[in-house]
């Protein structure tokens, strides 16, 4: 393995354990500040109770989504040291927005969170929960413009004498049409993940602790399985907008996402194929004619290109080589994106039923069935990343610089391996500590909220929360 | 004042910004094993930098981006170049901030002991190397044409650079104790003042040694003046670390010695920073070519006016709202504050 396969793969493990975490926060931070709302609004402690709960479970969470988050920033220059020369005047603006406007947000009203509840009035506390939650929002928003400029790269140009790529339109960066749509359908795939958390929790609860607590967890299992719901609505919304950008601005990768070889008109989408993917037809496959066209382009008559004629066209416009991305990996994380998605709002629903007009649910196949809620949303997030990066290939700035030229060229397969072990090894130790502490929390149930016996003197008051 | 000066001060800035306030909860968490002595004590110890620690760590991510968007090429060529040191710091700042964040979530002593090690190994192992890092920064090391570090790992780790990390543990720790001195009540703060008066005597003879060579190497009138400002304000620092406070016979002139180490590191990082100008990173391989400097590191015109802009809104409302959080967290605690 060359040193820029070592690198891509060391980008990709952490960037999708990274994002292991990212999405619960992102919608976990929401459903927390409404729980915390309801409480200051109506006095009800079964609000509060949630609210610490599940605030208890995000801490967990944010913890490992925050430390892995360096590491992110770090990578770039470390290991891509060529890509940063020459994207850095376009790319670090966003970066060093989303650090300057995002991340101050987060980390600060997070800490004034977490220790203020005795040291801030009620609402000014719930409010420091809502600014997290926008922080989170801007962070996604700005990195995924960053993002979204390597998918379709807008708002610069060329430098002639420095061969280098320089901002001329900080607006076309920030309103880039890749990024407008992919900011609402990856925070729904964020609330995707944290509606089916809460779900699952709650729900297990039910079932396993009957009789506890049980109005706060019915209300959780409500909230969260609608979450669910109307954000699997909003993937397949957003996603289809996000296809027919795709098709116009990365046809590769959508022809990528079919294994479509051939141009054509109109385009049939597979829902399985088996057999090879080289080229050759498939031996058995299940195709829904024409709707591969309604994705791509709106109408169900509309003509896809295919890999071999987009290769041909590519080699005229970029010169000789192979500008296919790994065809079997795009077609099958594409499909499991969705198909993923679409399994945890199923059983969001089937939750739902389960406690239908008072019932306490009774299906041991629902409680067996708990950990997919959260995971299987979890999983068609990574998916859907690994897709859209791995549909990008051969470039890392599509049209203008490949990934084979983008690594550090100082930097030794020696580091690169020790870096990629060091990484993984404490990334696999910290997963295991944190689903267990997780576990352990979830388990535990909503917390005693009695108010703290009183003390004599303020000075000798315990701090309301403390490591 | 040219935009690529005005980035320069700003990334200087926001360095200083991290040094002085990561500095001290570098130094508190260094001292979570020495300070406290039992389990209640270590919390309380933890519990001074609990809410502030997160928000410090984003000045050094902010000062990441800063550059990458400011200076590319700086970017680029610091941190492929020192890829080991930024390893170690990266993964020392993982388990450091997962260990307080988890520590407190389970009761086992065994547990706690481990995320104690996490704590001291994540504080003192970055303030190390940051000291290597910019000593070499400020030496110069050898790049090629294409500004790619060509030196190994072993040229790093030179006496010069290794003064430097000793330097800023020194420093840290002393700065830690007296804000823990700042920060509790009762015993711990007694014993937090004396330990900062024995570290703060080291750490002052440390910088002096460290700033003098930087002098001979890199100096400057403005490197020179803030150098000897530095060395003031540290002995000024001290000196209250001596004096008894006026309100607490037990306790001595705090809030004055905080004020002096945080001068310090702040003046100190600066005078590196000015030694520096007007390069980014000097090569120590045809200097003349080879070096990056403000103008050949730095983005478009263009690039700079808009982060400017940004960081002209921003940055001031950052400071408030940072500020405020100090304000709301002022007070001391002890013992009897922690919670079971």
């Amino acid at each position: 393995m060359d040193v820029t396969e070592l690198a891509r793969w060391q980008f990709g493990i952490t960037t999708v354990y990274h994002f292991l975490f990212v999405p619960l926060t992102i919608g976990l931070v929401f459903m927390v500040a409404a729980f915390e709302t309801a409480w200051v609004r109506t006095g009800n402690e079964k609000w509060l109770k949630l609210t610490r709960f599940y605030g208890k479970l995000f801490l967990i969470n944010f913890a490992m989504g925050l430390v892995t988050g360096i590491v992110q920033e770090f990578q770039f220059g470390m290991n891509w040291s060529e890509y940063s020369r020459f994207v850095g005047d376009v790319f670090g603006a966003p970066l060093a927005m989303e650090a300057l406007v995002a991340f101050f947000l987060e980390s600060t009203f997070l800490g004034l969170w977490i220790f203020g509840w005795d040291k801030l009035p009620k609402r000014i506390h719930a409010a420091c929960i809502w600014v997290v939650a926008v922080g989170t929002v801007l962070s996604a928003y700005f990195i995924l413009a960053a993002n979204s400029w390597m998918q379709n790269p807008v708002g610069y140009r060329i430098n002639p004498d420095t061969g280098r790529a320089e901002l001329t339109d900080i607006v076309a960066v920030l309103t880039n049409k890749v990024a407008l749509i992919t900011v609402p359908h990856t925070v729904a795939g964020c609330f995707l993940v944290a509606g089916g958390l809460v779900t699952a929790v709650a729900v297990w609860h039910l079932v396993r602790r009957p009789g506890q607590d049980t109005g706060a967890y019915r209300s959780a299992v409500k909230i969260g399985a609608w979450t669910t719901l109307v954000a699997m609505g909003a993937m397949l919304l957003t996603g289809d907008v996000q296809g027919k950008i795709m098709t116009e601005v990365q046809p590769m990768k959508m022809a990528a996402a079919e294994a479509l070889y051939e141009s054509e008109q109109p385009a049939p989408f597979s829902a399985f194929t088996v057999g090879t993917l080289d080229g050759s037809r498939p031996v058995w496959s299940v195709e829904i004619p024409g709707l591969l066209s309604f994705l791509g382009t709106g109408s169900f008559d509309g003509r896809v290109e295919g890999i071999n004629d987009l290769q041909a066209q590519y080699e005229q416009k970029y010169g000789p080589g192979s500008y296919k991305p790994n065809i079997p990996l795009t077609y099958w994380t594409f499909r499991l994106m969705i198909g993923l998605g679409a399994a945890a709002a199923l059983l969001a629903l089937w939750a739902l039923w389960a406690i239908r007009g008072g019932r306490t649910p009774r299906s041991r196949w629902l409680v067996r069935a708990l950990p997919l809620l959260p995971l299987l949303p979890l999983v068609a997030n990574s998916t859907g990343w690994i897709f859209t990066e791995m549909g990008r290939q051969p470039w890392v700035v599509f049209g203008q610089m490949k990934t084979a030229a983008a690594n550090s060229p100082n930097v030794t397969a020696a580091e690169l391996i020790t870096s990629l072990v060091v990484f993984t090894v404490l990334y696999g130790a910290l997963a295991f500590i944190e689903v267990r502490l997780l576990l352990k929390y979830a388990r535990a149930g909503l917390p005693d909220v009695s108010p703290p016996p009183p003390v004599e003197s303020d000075e000798d008051r315990p701090l309301a929360f403390a490591y | 004042m040219e935009l690529t000066t005005l980035w320069f001060l700003l990334i200087a800035g926001l360095f200083i910004g991290y040094f002085v306030l990561e500095g001290f909860d570098f130094g508190v968490g260094m001292l979570v094993p020495v300070l406290g002595r039992d389990d209640r004590e270590r919390r309380v110890v933890i519990n001074t930098i609990g809410p502030l620690w997160d928000g410090n760590e984003v000045w050094l991510i902010t000062a990441g981006g800063a550059m990458f968007a400011a200076f590319p090429e700086w970017y680029a060529t610091l941190f492929s170049g020192f890829y080991l040191p930024l390893l170690l710091i990266l993964a020392a700042l993982i388990l450091r901030g997962v260990a307080f964040d988890f520590r407190g979530k389970r009761p086992e002593a065994a547990w706690r002991r481990r995320w104690d090690r996490c704590i001291v190994f994540g504080s003192a192992v970055p303030a190390f190397v940051w000291g290597v890092v910019f000593a070499n920064v400020v030496r110069g090391i050898p790049l090629n044409a294409g500004h790619d570090h060509v030196g190994s790992l072993l040229d790093l780790l030179n006496p010069y650079a290794l003064l430097g990390g000793v330097t800023m543990v020194a420093l840290f720790v002393t700065h830690g104790a007296i804000f823990i001195a700042l920060k509790t009540s009762g015993d711990i703060r007694r014993r937090a003042n004396l330990l900062a008066g024995r570290a703060g005597t080291g750490a002052a003879a440390l910088a002096v040694l460290f700033l003098g060579l930087t002098l001979a190497l890199r100096g400057g009138t403005a490197a020179v003046v803030l150098s000897v400002l530095a060395a003031v304000c540290l002995v000024g620092g001290l000196v209250a670390n001596r004096l008894r406070s006026r309100t607490d016979p037990e306790g001595r002139r705090e809030g004055w010695a905080f004020a002096g180490t945080a001068a310090a590191i702040a003046l100190a990082v600066a005078s590196l920073f000015a030694g520096l100008h007007p390069y980014v990173l000097p090569s120590t391989v045809e200097p003349a070519v080879n070096s990056l400097t403000l103008l050949n590191a730095a983005s478009s015109a263009y690039t700079l006016k808009i982060m400017s802009w940004v960081a002209v809104v921003f940055a001031p409302i950052v400071v408030l709202y940072q500020g405020w959080t100090y304000w709301v967290f002022r007070k001391r605690i002890g013992t009897q504050n922690i919670p079971e």
